[in-house]
């Protein structure tokens, strides 16, 4: 940190990553304002509660062994080699916590000055990823699912499957990314894809809300009990999605093989893109999405709003390269897949997505990873030229470890255990009579109490206020 | 006394690296925080269904105010 131009690139890098961290943030308010919207106002306080409390428990559990997961596993470990040393990761290292460089033990002074700074802001974008794909999971079990059982699939999710997802094929030398030239910029498949296979696998032993399907199995439709509030709730997961794609890339990089250099943004696997491409593609994808979503659902705000999501996650895979016209046509296609398919699902399994996050990031997510092995076949996937080339099959392959083996498999088998325990849903009586049945009472009594107490104080002399 | 491992800013700043107190115990936090995170989860799903159970015994039979106050 002695010479003034090396110093500006590690504090602007790390300004860099702390700003996406509070766009990101307005990413889990719009989860909880959609959420509650969605739900029914006898269960409004439980929906904001179990959503509100992932943050803690994803947070302290990615701190003590998540993080450390990312930079460990990228070969598998078994698949391309073995366990990596990251001992800057650990929870119990120097380096994850206030540290200003130089001499610790076990690590080089330039790997201190580095790490000391950048940890914990790269951290905590990782963090707000995992807070994501647990807050997408947990729009879809509402209404029905116990806070303890979401709370550790929350953590499950959150703090271990998508961050293994991340190191296999988010990393630069994960061994998807190795193997099969998996692709996926923006995380079409890694946040999205294993998010809604995720919540697909709860939702196959949790089972649906009482009564949505009729006794012929044909489904009813339960609206959102505040359909301004959903909208505006998916209205700042728009803006909060400027953060996460910020945050998707390393802000400044050599990117020229061999003796010279040039300086660069690129992707997390350090392949050059810039800023402005993602602007593009973000933007025109986005408006692929809302105007399918519009002409596929005539006009309902719900799929517009959520459409525009799923058109920005569709694309995202290769929203780093494609040409924005492409992205709003893969966006606008996405759509289309994802809608279809949600209704074919609920028809056909029973299944109660309540939010539609299963179709809008499962769907769509698998569909992204999927185009983007067609529509960038024979890209390199990585700086280095000994890595396999994208190409259909491997992205097909990275689009089933990502949806099933890493999303549906380890939610599946975690509701099975929980529900063969009796912890996976609240009683029958209580989802009858309201998830906040308590509170709503001992409202209702605090409220009686205190116009009994104001109206008895309007009839003293004195006047004296209650 | 101090429980940091540098009493002043003065000396060069390479050389001082973590700033927290108590430098030296990290696993020991470690241990203490996945153990404060293990005792939360099982005291709150204790809590969880105690809750329910009072809630039911309480306003089960109740019908549901049809608007908040």
């Amino acid at each position: 940190m002695s010479d003034p131009v090396d110093a500006l690139v590690v504090i602007f890098t790390e300004f860099y990553y702390w700003v996406t961290i509070p766009l990101m943030f307005l990413i889990h308010v719009g989860f909880c304002m959609y959420e509650v919207g969605a739900s029914r106002w006898r269960n409004h306080m439980h929906t904001l509660m179990k959503n509100t409390m992932l943050i803690p428990l994803v947070t302290v559990t990615f701190f003590f062994f998540g993080w450390w997961i990312y930079f460990a596993l990228p070969n598998g470990p078994g698949i391309t080699g073995g366990l990596l040393e990251a001992p800057w990761a650990t929870g119990w290292s120097p380096l994850m916590g206030p540290h200003l460089g130089g001499a610790t033990a076990g690590f080089s002074s330039d790997d201190t000055i580095l790490w000391s700074r950048l940890n914990g802001v790269f951290w905590a974008a990782f963090l707000l990823f995992s807070w994501t794909a647990a807050s997408i999971v947990s729009g879809a079990v509402i209404e029905r699912i116990r806070s303890t059982a979401f709370w550790m699939a929350a953590v499950l999710i959150g703090s271990v499957t998508w961050i293994i997802d991340a190191s296999w094929g988010w990393h630069p030398d994960g061994w998807m990314v190795q193997k099969l030239g998996y692709h996926d910029a923006y995380a079409s498949g890694v946040i999205h894809a294993v998010a809604g296979g995720f919540a697909l696998g709860l939702l196959t032993v949790l089972g649906p809300r009482l009564n949505k399907f009729r006794a012929d199995g044909t489904a009813r439709r339960i609206l959102p009990q505040n359909p301004w509030l959903v909208c505006i709730g998916l209205f700042l997961i728009y803006v909060g999605f400027w953060g996460f794609y910020v945050a998707c890339n390393v802000p400044f990089y050599d990117i020229q093989a061999g003796e010279e250099v040039f300086y660069s943004a690129t992707t997390i696997y350090l392949t050059p893109t810039t800023l402005s491409a993602i602007t593009y593609n973000f933007l025109m994808s986005l408006s692929g999405g809302l105007l399918m979503g519009y002409m596929v659902s005539r006009g309902d705000a719900f799929w517009t709003y959520s459409s525009g999501l799923a058109g920005v996650i569709a694309a995202s895979a290769g929203n780093d390269l494609y040409h924005p016209i492409q992205a709003m046509f893969i966006g606008a296609l996405g759509v289309i897949f994802m809608y279809k398919m949600h209704y074919w699902v609920e028809r056909r399994f029973k299944i109660d997505d309540a939010v539609g996050a299963v179709a809008v990031h499962g769907y769509a997510g698998v569909f992204g990873v999927v185009v983007a092995g067609f529509m960038l076949w024979g890209y390199p996937a990585s700086p280095n030229p000994d890595y396999a080339t994208v190409s259909p099959l491997g992205q097909l392959i990275g689009a089933f470890v990502m949806f099933f083996v890493l999303g549906f498999l380890p939610a599946f088998i975690l509701a099975k255990i929980l529900n063969r325990f009796g912890m996976l849903r609240v009683p029958k009586a209580v989802e009858l009579a309201g998830l906040d049945l308590g509170e709503i009472h001992t409202r209702a009594e605090c409220a009686a109490e205190l116009e009994q107490a104001t109206a008895q104080s309007g009839r003293e002399p004195s006047g004296r206020q209650v | 006394m101090t429980t940091g491992n540098f009493t002043d800013w003065a000396g060069a700043i390479v050389d001082i690296g973590p700033i927290y107190p108590f430098v030296g115990l990290e696993a020991l936090f470690w241990i203490l925080g996945m153990a404060f995170w293990v005792y939360w989860q099982v005291c709150q799903s204790v809590q969880e269904r105690r809750g329910w159970e009072e809630d039911l015994s309480k306003f089960g039979d109740k019908p549901l105010p049809t608007a908040e106050s």
